[in-house]
């Protein structure tokens, strides 16, 4: 496969090694975010009148001090925080011709989602996330990434009014993603990454999301970076299977469960690249360095430097801002120092080294 | 001739205003949900939903009347998440759905609560007031004991606690004994039996009608002939999910003299119409010839909190008529 990470590196990176560091992609709105959005949707109880083009400034501001965040903290590649999305369902649906929205539906407590249905054939009707992609590549320094909630996530987490299958409306999702990205591309994206969550609880699908990928990542250029995100669920169900997707990294949550599912990883060698979730985002205290190097080292029994990608488990967005900032800007410096650690030959590389061919 | 009753499995979404005003008022944490001490303010809220939802079913027509299990946070753990001997720890899966709910871990003796009951007594006098409960098999599955240290005492504790909880019920026309866990999580074999009589004895803490709702999928074979075993009216089949292996468990060995149906989708926006229902009611009456059903409980296969509120009342709808056209019907047979 075309080495599509070393583009991503930084033309004064202080360090031989190279691992590159990134998030997952929602981060903690500002609340005049929440407010302004309440204001123009109408939820909020007074005459104010908030248009969409008062509405875009506000999410043009915040997109710009996010970005601006993630870089500050460090980050390699970076994103903006998805400040325009509402929710990773709910946002793309609410965008795809087929989907129709009826009300909200208990997650739980009183955690609730809008949970859409697909009523009918899906088309793709206005591009989701180009204008978002232009406006975060144009104010960034450092290259963007863009998430995407992938077409099993879209089509399994909504109610199929349809008289399709499941299986059979995440693949017309994919048709659609394709598409998505091939605009992304033409717009300057260079590094994609697919999230599917619903792969965690329904891992006997995994063959689907292997299809659904396989027409994702069909006609995209090969310095395209794909990723697919999967988080919270038994590893050893999904792998070594998803291996064999056309893409070329997996970003796994790890550090919530302590590594206890590091083992998985080692019972079939890592031949493609591993984004290591090295920072808890279920936890409101930030990890000091020391423990966020450990948990590097988790990835390095994994997969050598070159193949590792540092990150955090999951979307940072339910945690304060002071704490998402804090998380990053301390993996960023733990992995720095790691990288020092490995130019000066003091880490053990233990992973084992792939053939060149892989 | 069979006398047709429109029915749920209970465990219905909150109106819309009262999620909002829940939300506000409680919180949206692990710690925030209900425990038992609920506030006034927070009481007159579930109390005003409840009984537009009683009232929502009258208009609709159905012919069995639940609470809603509005205050059930925690879904089929609820009896126990707001036990006093029971500690709640970290949210966990709800079965393979994308909900969840704080894991119960009973850390001492299960003594009578009064929950259920107390919300039950709350509604008043309703004809045709059906009672909900967890059975004890999935309720102890849902749960972590660090008491009573076998899994079989447990069971039984269980039982015997939920047997309490119902003799201090008011009085009820059917009680609802919903078991998924059959399904997603069977009992393995040496346990089958000791799991009938837990039923059995749930059962036997009511005169009403029981009725042993199964579903999101079919019962494997021996759970389904223990199943009948226990002193129970009638047996629950999810026919939503999967109506060939429900078919020929009644099929092969027999079922009880009344039967509940799962014929509306619980978990799908997709809106069954009355005759659709009807025509679900008499396929299964056609491909049964060897059953001669008194009663046949016309319901959705789950709870309905899945649902948006729209979807949840064109389906309670849909559920009176079918059973209102199906009973005119039937006397022409």
């Amino acid at each position: 496969m075309t080495d599509t990470r070393e583009q991503f590196r930084p033309e004064d990176h202080p360090n031989d090694n190279f691992l590159l560091t990134t998030v997952v992609g929602s981060y903690p709105k500002p609340k005049w975010v929440h407010r302004v959005r309440e204001l123009h949707d109408g939820e909020l109880d007074c005459d104010a009148e908030f248009d969409q083009e008062q509405w875009d400034a506000a999410a043009d501001d915040a997109a710009r001090i996010i970005t601006n965040e993630h870089e500050r903290a460090g980050l390699d590649v970076v994103v903006d925080g998805e400040m325009r999305r509402t929710e990773m369902v709910e946002y793309f649906a609410d965008r795809i011709e087929g989907y129709e929205f009826n009300g909200p539906v208990k997650v739980w407590g009183h955690n609730y989602f809008d949970k859409p249905s697909i009523t009918r054939d899906v088309e793709y009707d206005e591009p989701w996330l180009v204008d978002e992609f232009e406006f975060t590549d144009d104010v960034a320094d450092r290259p963007v990434k863009v998430p995407i909630t992938g077409p099993y996530t879209l089509a399994n987490w909504s109610f199929n009014e349809t008289e399709k299958t499941e299986e059979q409306l995440a693949y017309d999702v994919a048709e659609l993603v394709n598409e998505e990205i091939e605009q992304l591309v033409a717009a300057g994206a260079r590094y994609i990454q697919i999230d599917e969550p619903a792969l965690a609880t329904t891992p006997n699908d995994h063959a689907i999301v292997g299809e659904c990928l396989k027409t994702i990542a069909d006609g995209i250029p090969d310095d395209v970076r794909l990723g697919l995100h999967v988080c919270y669920g038994d590893y050893s169900r999904i792998y070594p299977e998803i291996l064999e997707y056309p893409v070329h990294e997996y970003d796994l949550e790890l550090a919530n469960g302590d590594y206890d599912q590091l083992s998985v990883f080692k019972e079939a060698e890592f031949t493609k690249d591993l984004a290591l979730g090295v920072i808890d985002v279920h936890t409101a205290s930030v990890e000091p360095v020391a423990q966020i190097k450990e948990n590097i080292k988790k990835g390095l029994e994994v997969v050598p430097p070159e193949r590792l990608t540092i990150s955090p488990d999951c979307g940072l967005k339910l945690l304060p801002r002071e704490v998402a900032y804090g998380k990053m800007k301390n993996m960023v410096k733990a992995t720095r120092e790691i990288e020092q650690e490995l130019d000066a030959g003091t880490i053990d590389v233990s992973a084992p080294v792939a053939s060149a061919d892989d | 001739m069979v006398n047709v009753v429109a029915s749920t499995p209970g465990l219905f979404p909150l109106p819309d205003r009262a999620k909002t005003e829940l939300s506000d008022l409680k919180g949206h944490q692990k710690s925030d949900l209900v425990d038992g001490d609920e506030g006034a303010d927070v009481s007159a809220v579930y109390d005003r939903a409840r009984t537009e939802l009683i009232e929502r079913q009258q208009a609709a027509g159905l012919d069995r009347i639940v609470e809603g299990q509005l205050r059930w946070d925690d879904m089929l753990a609820h009896p126990l998440t707001v036990h006093d001997n029971v500690e709640t720890r970290g949210i966990v899966r709800y079965y393979d759905n994308n909900n969840f709910y704080r894991e119960p871990v009973v850390t001492g003796e299960l003594t009578e609560s009064g929950d259920m009951a107390a919300d039950l007594a709350s509604v008043g006098s309703v004809d045709g007031l059906q009672a909900i409960v967890p059975g004890p098999y999935s309720l102890a599955e849902l749960a972590t004991d660090e008491y009573y240290g076998d899994s079989g005492e447990f069971l039984a504790a269980v039982a015997d606690f939920l047997v309490g909880e119902i003799e201090s019920f008011p009085a009820v026309d059917t009680l609802f004994v919903l078991e998924p866990s059959l399904v997603e999580a069977p009992p393995a074999d040496g346990r089958n039996a000791a799991v009938s009589e837990a039923i059995d004895a749930v059962a036997g803490a009511t005169d009403a009608d029981v009725v042993v709702h199964t579903y999101f999928g079919a019962l494997p074979e021996k759970v389904h002939a223990h199943l009948l075993d226990a002193d129970i009216d009638a047996v629950g089949y999810d026919f939503v999910t999967d109506h060939e292996d429900s078919l020929y468990n009644i099929n092969e060995y027999g079922t009880k003299d009344d039967i509940a149906l799962g014929i509306v989708d619980g978990q799908n926006t997709r809106v069954e119409k009355a005759a659709t229902i009807k025509d679900r009611i008499r396929w299964v009456q056609e491909n049964t010839p060897a059953a001669e059903f008194e009663t046949v409980y016309a319901t959705a296969n789950s709870g309905l909190f899945y649902l948006p509120v729209n979807r949840f009342e064109e389906k309670l709808d849909a559920l009176a008529d079918a059973a209102a056209v199906e009973e005119v019907h039937a006397y022409n047979d």
